[in-house]
């Protein structure tokens, strides 16, 4: 097993510890971006009430912290410490899901835009933070101060040496305060425009947290606020060094290597680890299927795929055939990670047409519909006995790693609701067991929403009627929940076999399915070349 | 305890603990960033050197050649030399070096920032500086005798208009 699966492994096992706590839809681990943003948003509206009472001066900065934490405690206090510690905890939380991405692999190949995107954020969310504790003016800030303008001045861009602001209590005016309070807010709003661009790759981005998990966090961090608030630790004297200082080890945790270590080795630190980090998706690429095709014979543009594409790789243009439609979709190669979600939501992706080649309006060149009635036909064959019980599985989650009676898919949305249909009505299983990511932890994003919908009858195309919900299971389990699988589909196969047969099958004649499989090879290879 | 009311308190509790863990680490364990019975010595300043020791005269062909509103009789470089500084501590030299002129074209001044840690109690210092280059010797120099208080800040900055170098 390589060291990422190894990884993602233990991260699952860990996350899904988390599940019994939280429920899996309140799950933190699978909701660190959203939580990123509520966080940020907690931080802003707190900032905002604290200027209010803040005084921008060199002089009454510290008087101004000292009188809100101390004489107005239970407003402004309180606020000073959700400021403090909800930007902490977002350094913990951006820190993890920076790790949860990598070891999920979601930062390589056509994913790569929002890793990039993303390492800027590390930077000024730390940039922040630190211009933050300069305000407080206290001896914390004048050791954050004049290290970091230390820092500054190392770099050969600035005439007059930053740090000579903070030599003596002389040479610190206010007007050189007040363009640190405007860094403060200049800084954040950046942040805010880079958080923006870092989800402009991917459609429906979460960014506000379930309702109950926000409630969770807001209600810790107000009661912590109240039972340890954050204080000062005691005003700045320029004419001394504040020689012993509580750290903020989430946002100043590096200051004592820049104590220790030389400028020059710090910025060659800091550069060669950003080259790295916005580096790693092309170290190597990841290898991806071909961008999913259209096939305009067969798309009237319902632009169902632009509805449910994760990644925003499919547009609705213009019609460009002559056909009598108004639109035809188009796909973007650079965004498509072949995940098979659009040829599942597509109403031309329906395996019971017997004349002429399966085609759909959307299909994967690597893995065509065609294609995938062929391997739901000979996975059928592997099953035996009562109560059979066909996997369509994502590869990303418990059902990942191939097995008798399983297909296992990018993601289960990949599946139209008319391939679960197809297998009980010509009589290839007893019951389609649906596999899928952990819940809360699409692989592919939206894959297990739009699955669940379809089969609920609630998002087009919807699971037809005469399909029996009994014979379908859902089971959302990560890859180390391989054993919760096994026991949930084998509780699944005697409930089938209790059932009995499928009543109203029209079975697969044995010509229809060499057809099929004569028909899945040829149309392979047929896209195959088409997608050369 | 069913459904919700269970992940919110369980959740809840874990989500406390761990910010409460969060706040703690916000405010130590405390670092030390100066050693104990230490003071802190900074020589800092800006100064540009002299360039009219590299000035010469026109001569009045050159002159001649320039246009009537451009014929100043001295001509400088633009690029200033660089200066010389020099700072002894209870007789030992601690630091000596030429700053070169900040700025693309050489025409800034040079920049000094020296950090120098220091034993708590008395110490003599002399600071010294040339800006010229054809200055035997150097330009400012001055000396103090100092008592430095454990994680004091003391700073020897350089102020032309106040005489040369002044002890904070």
């Amino acid at each position: 097993m390589s060291l990422r699966a190894t990884l993602r492994r233990g991260l699952d096992r860990a996350e899904r510890g988390l599940d019994p706590l939280f429920g899996p839809d309140w799950n933190p681990l699978a909701n660190l971006g959203p939580l990123g943003w509520f966080l940020f948003w907690i931080v802003a509206a707190t900032g905002v009430y604290l200027f209010i009472f803040f005084d921008t001066g060199v002089v009454d900065a510290y008087a101004s912290v000292e009188w809100l934490s101390n004489d107005h405690w239970f407003h402004a206090g309180v606020a000073r410490s959700l400021h403090r510690y909800a930007s902490d905890l977002m350094v913990v939380v951006m820190l993890l899901h920076l790790a949860r991405e990598f070891v999920y692999d979601r930062y390589r190949g056509k994913r790569w835009f929002s890793w990039v995107t993303g390492v800027p954020i590390v930077w000024f969310v730390y940039m922040s933070g630190i211009t933050g504790y300069w305000l407080v003016w206290d001896q914390l800030a004048q050791y954050v101060a004049q290290t970091s303008t230390e820092l500054l001045d190392a770099l050969p861009i600035f005439a007059e040496p930053i740090a000579r602001n903070f030599l003596t209590p002389e040479s610190l005016s206010s007007r050189f305060f007040t363009l640190l309070v405007f860094l403060h807010i200049a800084i954040p709003l950046i942040l805010l425009l880079a958080m923006w661009i870092h989800i402009q790759r991917i459609s429906l981005a979460r960014t506000k947290p379930p309702r109950g998990l926000a409630a969770i966090t807001l209600g810790a961090l107000v009661l912590v606020s109240l039972l340890l608030p954050a204080s000062s630790q005691g005003p700045a004297d320029l004419a001394t060094v504040p020689a012993v200082v509580g750290l903020d080890w989430f946002l100043l945790g590096l200051y004592p290597v820049i104590d220790m270590v030389p400028p020059g080795v710090i910025w060659t630190g800091a550069l060669l680890f950003t080259l790295v980090l916005i580096g790693l998706p092309w170290a190597p690429p990841r290898a991806e299927a071909p961008a999913a095709k259209v096939f305009l014979d067969h798309c009237n543009g319902c632009s169902r795929c632009v509805a449910d594409c994760p990644y925003g790789a499919i547009t609705l243009v213009r019609r460009s055939d002559g056909a009598p439609f108004l639109h035809e979709v188009e796909v973007d190669a650079g965004r498509c990670v072949a995940c098979g979600i659009c040829m599942g939501s597509c109403p031309s992706s329906t395996p019971f047409r017997r004349s002429g080649d399966l085609i759909t309006g959307i299909d994967l060149p690597e893995r065509s519909l065609a294609a995938l009635r062929a391997e739901v036909i000979e996975a059928a064959a592997q099953l035996t006995g009562t109560g059979r019980v066909l996997t369509i599985a994502c590869g990303f989650g418990a059902g990942g790693a191939p097995a008798p009676g399983r297909v296992v898919l990018p993601c289960v949305a990949m599946a139209p609701p008319s391939l679960f249909d197809f297998i009980l009505s010509r009589g290839l299983a007893d019951g389609v067991a649906i596999a899928g990511c952990a819940e809360r932890d699409c692989q592919n994003r939206l894959g297990r929403s739009w699955t669940l919908q379809r089969i609920a009858r609630e998002r087009d195309p919807f699971l037809r009627n005469r399909v029996p919900r009994p014979r379908l299971l859902t089971v959302w389990a990560g890859p180390s929940e391989v054993a919760r699988l096994e026991a949930e589909t084998a509780g699944f196969a005697e409930a089938l076999a209790a059932m009995g047969p499928y009543a109203d099958q029209r079975p697969l004649d044995p010509a229809e399915a060499r057809g099929a499989a004569a028909a899945t090879t040829a149309r392979a290879e047929q896209i195959v070349e088409a997608a050369k | 305890m069913k459904g919700r009311a269970r992940h919110l308190i369980l959740g809840g509790l874990v989500t406390l603990v761990l910010i409460a863990v969060v706040a703690w680490f916000s405010a130590a364990p405390q670092w030390r960033s100066l050693p104990e019975q230490t003071a802190l010595l900074r020589l800092s300043f800006t100064h540009g050197g002299d360039r009219s020791a590299a000035c010469r005269d026109r001569t009045e062909e050159e002159l001649a050649a320039l246009p009537k509103n451009m014929r100043a009789r001295q001509i400088c470089d633009r690029r200033r030399p660089p200066i010389f500084v020099e700072l002894e501590v209870d007789g030992a030299t601690v630091f000596a070096a030429e700053r070169d002129p900040s700025g693309l074209a050489g025409s800034g001044p040079s920049r000094v920032y020296e950090r120098l840690l220091l034993p708590a109690g008395p110490h003599d210092l002399t600071v010294r500086m040339r800006d010229r280059p054809d200055t035997e010797g150097f330009d400012y120099e001055a000396t103090r005798r100092v008592e430095l208080a454990p994680a004091q800040s003391f700073v020897i900055d350089f102020r032309p208009a106040e005489g040369g170098f002044v002890f904070h």
